[in-house]
């Protein structure tokens, strides 16, 4: 999957530690606070947690990364896709699905305006 | 977009049809998070408040704050330190600092003889109730594996100089075990109050990769 460049600084940065940066953008800080709070309800242990964030940073490692931590949450956001994939009824295909959705969505939405995800294209 | 105006999911994913004015404005792995956390919201399974106060906890209201307090206490009060070092889990709870994992806590204390350094080799297991969340270093592959393999380089990249009869211990993290350091008191702090000392313990401190300075210097970038 490719990212497409998109403009990091308008993007709303959430507020840095004074002794220097915990999240490099709001996303990671929403995917840390999403493992967390499975984990609080009991989806998997914390032990199962990071064997799934050192298996993903392991794999990504083989596969050429540097690993210089700026990717960091990209591998913690992949070991909670493969662990709620695990753990849940929730399938891939509802995944991919619905990021189009939200892509689209994105698209759509006047500039400065929320992103809102149209009901029709929720389920 | 397809001419298939009316059929509202009607999912072609023809990728490739390129208006070059459509710029995404979400990146890939926006998405991702977007996509999980709104099906995971749908099914219950997180509660999207819950989400927002969590983040927020862990931006502003814990950081390393917390654990300079214990810092500074322990330097204060003898009977307080003991009990820090010998059941670590326990004191700092009794400070209202809890760990969310349910990990045992190991305070280890820096004196004239040996200097302590925290790494997690593994991926980034930090004692994060006590520092708040780990700086980009420490998650990066150079000081995992550097830290085990040449602590006092190390040590000299943060500015941080030991005499050479130190002895440097390094501790290895894991999801069961969360280590803080406790940095040695420096000279000429005899007349601050406990808040007073508690500024001047800097994070980079109580991970071990420099001492606490007074007058405090400015925590090296990197």
């Amino acid at each position: 999957m490719s990212v497409p460049a998109v403009d990091i600084e308008s993007l709303p940065r959430l507020p840095v530690d004074p002794d220097g940066p915990v999240f490099r953008e709001p996303w990671e800080a929403q995917a840390f606070a999403i493992a967390i709070k499975l984990h609080e309800t009991g989806l998997y242990t914390w032990n199962e947690w990071a064997d799934a964030l050192s298996g993903a940073i392991a794999a990504a490692q083989e596969e050429g990364d540097p690993d210089l931590g700026d990717t960091y949450y990209q591998h913690w956001l992949k070991a909670l896709e493969s662990l709620v994939l695990a753990k849940t009824d929730l399938t891939l295909e509802q995944l991919l699905k619905r990021k189009d959705a939200w892509d689209r969505a994105a698209q759509r939405a006047p500039h400065g305006e929320p992103i809102l995800l149209p009901e029709d294209e929720a389920e | 977009m397809s001419g298939h105006d009316h059929d509202h999911h009607h999912h072609d994913h023809a990728h490739g049809h390129g208006h070059d004015h459509e710029h995404p404005r979400l990146s890939d792995l926006q998405l991702r998070v977007k996509a999980l956390e709104s099906l995971l919201v749908e099914k219950g399974l997180v509660d999207p408040a819950a989400l927002d106060v969590f983040v927020d906890t862990y931006e502003t209201k814990v950081g390393p704050r917390n654990g300079a307090a214990v810092v500074a206490k322990a330097w204060t009060d003898p009977a307080f330190k003991k009990q820090l070092l010998e059941d670590p889990s326990t004191t700092i709870k009794s400070f209202g600092f809890e760990g969310r994992q349910g990990e045992h806590m190991v305070v280890v204390e820096n004196t004239e003889t040996v200097h302590n350094l925290v790494v997690c080799t593994l991926c980034s297991c930090y004692p994060w109730p006590v520092l708040g969340l780990p700086p980009v270093w420490y998650k990066s592959a150079p000081y995992r594996s550097r830290a085990v393999s040449d602590p006092r380089g190390v040590l000299a990249d943060f500015g941080t100089r030991l005499p050479d009869d130190v002895e440097i211990r390094v501790w290895d993290s894991t999801a069961e075990m969360r280590y803080l350091v406790l940095p040695a008191r420096p000279t000429g702090t005899e007349g601050l109050s406990e808040a007073d000392l508690a500024d001047i313990v800097t994070r980079n401190s109580m991970i071990g990769v420099e001492t606490v300075q007074y007058p405090p210097r400015r925590e090296a970038a990197q």
